[in-house]
């Protein structure tokens, strides 16, 4: 199931984002480390789950035709998912929750800042509710890595650990495609590949605050964009899609 | 304190406590209390958060499955809500001198309880909706009138909980009315799990009056306002006028007005089942219980880094001052 207008195809895509990330952190409810940190990553789940229906809703307008956004949720296999494959890994423990966190935060800030001056006025309006919560967002997962970074031995290796492994899969949140360079030439879309210096310095900046080795860049994954995911992503959606697909057509 | 009392004066203290309950006053933390009071309202404060926090569970369970993306934002929310309850209960409990820590271990050995309903698994979404109904609907009862107990924090605490529940109780109602009006098949889930959840909600009030260990205690002490015979027979008369809005059948034979009683009758609780979920023999008893303590302790390390962190930033602090 896709979509013809592009406008609508770019709102999937970051829908798609915001679910995805918001069903992994959802993940973490009653499994928090202390029941303050459980209930802060289900308000940032529910920030997402929220984020995630405004683009669908949006998408769905566009489309013309009668889809819901649940119709975009639960009713498209994984090719024709389009987020970034970061956002699809696995919890993983505290320590790698928290780093994607972060390195999709300081990105998301500087993302939806842009956004806010799209040329399409819903994108702009959505831009401007999330980037109030991904600005709340981003001060939680900055102090989980300082806190880590320089808590103790365990926490520091557990953390070093997570970045390591996210490290290969940052390189994609800059990657532009036909359709997001065109729909960035007519001002409705952000540029990503801009923000790829700022986001590298502050990112270098705070992993050095965390007593952080950089890690080597020798490796990179991408092709979320295009559907070509890892196979997580199956797995997910089998969770996710599970009631809409056993039960398929009704109201609940 | 207590421990440098006469008899007499000890005496004294107790009856004048006694009064001031009896006046409807309210208990503060700096109060003097008498230990037993302490004790007891550490013990039902404890198990009300415990059983907040473990019944995260059960509704968390369907968290990733809601079956539409609206569901989905609601109950995590709703999730959200009970743990925040938990959180309040514990701070709450923490008043009468107690640590969360100590709370907590208490859950873990198995000496404090918690509501036995959520030993039960949710097998369909149907569940969600009846815990909501039924097993909300039963807290509700139970703490609206506990909004009048007599030691203030949880009092207040109430008041506060018993705001959210009621949104709590109205969403999960609606789920089970939208299966009720839906196709056969959800029709039958809905059903299904009213028939499931009907009688652990009506145990959630605790054994009858007669046979409850602590229940004459805590009614002359207020920190109980209604029996759990009231309680659970006010409970059975709203449900059944729901049931009927949503045409599905409460599983109970028995079930019948009484003109003279102004009430409905209902059948007897299997109390050997209620007993054996109490004491670690639910469905899911052993499984809660489990995930709990494995949260805590994957946690484990995560606590202490904060703490180090913390401890590390202050003696920079101090250090920077000399």
């Amino acid at each position: 199931m896709s979509t013809d207008n592009p406008v609508s195809q770019y709102a999937v895509r970051l829908a798609d984002d915001a679910l995805i990330l918001g069903h992994r952190l959802s993940e973490w409810c009653s499994r928090g480390p202390f029941l303050e940190e459980d209930l802060a990553l289900s308000n940032v789940a529910l920030d997402y789950i929220g984020r995630a229906r405004m683009f669908y809703g949006y998408a769905a307008e566009l489309s013309g035709d009668d889809r819901s956004e649940d119709d975009f949720a639960f009713l498209r296999d994984c090719r024709d998912f389009g987020n970034l494959l970061i956002h699809e890994l696995p919890r993983g423990d505290f320590a790698f929750t928290m780093a994607r966190q972060y390195l999709v935060d300081v990105h998301s800030v500087a993302f939806m800042t842009d956004l806010q001056s799209s040329t399409d006025a819903t994108l702009a309006a959505i831009a401007g509710k999330a980037v109030k919560e991904s600005n709340y967002h981003l001060r939680r997962s900055r102090d989980w890595m300082l806190r880590l970074g320089g808590g103790t031995e365990e926490s520091h290796r557990r953390l070093q650990h997570a970045v390591d492994e996210l490290w290969g899969f940052t390189p994609e949140m800059f990657e532009m495609d036909e359709l997001e360079k065109s729909l960035a030439g007519q001002g409705v879309a952000v540029d990503v590949s801009r923000l790829q210096p700022a986001w590298d310095t502050e990112v270098r900046a705070t992993l050095a605050a965390a007593n952080m080795s950089i890690p080597e860049e020798d490796w990179q994954v991408s092709g979320g964009r295009q559907g070509k995911h890892t196979e997580w992503l199956g797995h997910l959606l089998s969770d996710l899609q599970f009631m809409q697909r056993a039960y398929p057509g009704l109201e609940w | 304190m207590t421990d440098n009392l006469s008899d007499q004066q000890l005496e004294q203290r107790e009856t004048e406590f006694q009064q001031r309950i009896d006046a409807e006053e309210k208990i503060e933390p700096k109060d003097w209390m008498p230990e037993k009071y302490r004790q007891n309202l550490i013990r039902q404060m404890s198990q009300h958060a415990h059983s907040e926090v473990i019944g995260m569970q059960p509704e968390g369970n369907w968290i990733t499955r809601a079956p539409t993306l609206h569901r989905k934002a609601i109950l995590l929310a709703k999730v959200q809500d009970e743990g925040g309850h938990g959180l309040y209960l514990y701070s709450a409990a923490e008043t009468l001198g107690i640590s969360r820590e100590e709370l907590i271990a208490s859950l873990h050995s198995g000496s404090a309880k918690y509501a036995s309903i959520f030993n039960y698994p949710t097998l369909s979404w149907a569940d969600i909706g009846a815990i909501g109904w039924l097993v909300d609907g039963a807290a509700i009862c139970n703490q609206v009138s506990l909004q009048r107990t007599s030691y203030g924090p949880y009092s207040r605490g109430m008041v506060r909980i018993c705001k959210e529940e009621s949104f709590h109780q109205r969403q999960g109602y609606h789920i089970m009315m939208t299966l009720a009006r839906g196709s056969a098949e959800q029709k039958e889930m809905a059903q299904d799990a009213l028939n499931r959840f009907w009688w652990p909600s009506l145990m959630m009030f605790g054994p009858h009056d007669a046979d409850s260990v602590h229940s004459a205690q805590s009614m002359k002490w207020k920190i109980k306002r209604q029996s759990n015979d009231e309680l659970r027979q006010k409970f059975v008369d709203q449900s059944v006028k729901q049931a009927e809005v949503i045409e599905l059948e409460l599983p109970d034979p028995d079930l019948k007005w009484n003109e003279e009683r102004g009430h409905y009758d209902f059948g007897e609780i299997d109390w050997e089942e209620f007993k054996r979920s109490m004491t670690g023999g639910g469905p899911c008893s052993r499984q809660r219980l489990a995930h709990n303590i494995q949260a805590h302790d994957d946690g484990a390390w995560v606590r202490e880094a904060m703490r180090a962190y913390e401890s590390k930033k202050r003696e920079a602090k101090d250090q920077a001052v000399a």
